[in-house]
């Protein structure tokens, strides 16, 4: 698995290279916004990244409360940190594309406001994790992660429940988009899913690594109070 | 000028990622010096 990971960081270099090409270059210029629509291949794959990996935090934090398996609480933690990295790209990219397409920054639409929730929810949630020491924690925060992801759908289906200034999904929205636009999109879609999961790899073997250092702190606090750090 | 947030928009992405990027690789490297240290004594 080692050996695989540069070869897969290449792999995904590439891929994300050649996604901003597809984004940039071969992408047609949308006729009402113009190049400004492109922030579009940038927006809506961080979105759809940041909710894949927020319902992998679901799925793990159910694991660890039901089997409390440590892996599975790491799991929970790595990908709700990036599943919150990818909802700020969402937060900030948005409100970029807005100014020249609205005229305003920001607007109270459920969507905007429902995503900015989800990003409280799991910003508390990380948090809870860096500040609570009780033996409790991870509990306490896999309980917040399930009721976190009830807000996923919510967000995702906000636009279709109520009225809003936010574009229709891209998919089964009922709208077209031009082949080469579609080609785009899931191409950078694929190279940031890519380059997330070997961000959380990363950050997964730093967290393991972390709780061995711990232990050992630990172990050797116990063989010699006084001189231990 | 429409350009611009685009540009920004780019931008704005990849120094979230390198940021956070960043952080692991100093995280990393502390934890690697630590362990350095703990198997010293």
């Amino acid at each position: 698995m080692k050996r695989a990971f540069p070869i897969f960081g290449i792999l995904t270099a590439v891929l994300l290279a050649y996604a901003l090409y597809q984004a940039l270059v071969v992408a047609p210029t949308e006729q009402t916004m113009g190049d400004v629509q492109r922030i579009f291949y940038y927006h809506v794959p961080s979105a759809w990244t940041a909710f894949i990996f927020f319902f992998i935090n679901f799925g793990a934090s159910v694991v660890y409360l039901v089997k409390r398996r440590p892996a599975a609480d790491i799991i929970a933690l790595v990908c709700a940190e990036v599943g919150v990295v990818f909802c700020t790209v969402v937060l900030i990219t948005g409100p970029i594309w807005a100014r020249p397409v609205w005229g305003i920054w920001w607007t109270w639409d459920m969507r905007l406001t429902s995503t900015l929730v989800l990003w409280l929810i799991y910003v508390s949630y990380l948090l809870l994790r860096r500040f609570s020491s009780g033996g409790e924690t991870p509990v306490l925060a896999a309980a917040l992660a399930v009721l976190g992801a009830l807000c996923v759908p919510f967000v995702y289906f906000s636009i279709w429940f109520f009225r809003t200034q936010h574009p229709q999904p891209v998919m089964g929205g009922g709208g077209s988009i031009d082949p080469r636009m579609l080609h785009a999109l899931l191409i950078n879609w694929l190279a940031f899913s890519c380059f997330a999961f070997m961000v959380c790899w990363s950050r997964y073997r730093l967290e393991t690594l972390q709780r061995d250092v711990d232990q050992a702190h630990a172990l050797k606090s116990l063989r010699d109070p006084r001189g231990s750090r | 000028m429409k350009n611009g947030y685009l540009f920004a928009a780019y931008a704005a992405t990849w120094i979230i990622h390198i940021a956070y990027l960043s952080t692991i690789i100093t995280r990393y490297s502390r934890l690697k010096r630590e362990i350095e240290e703990l198997k010293k004594r």
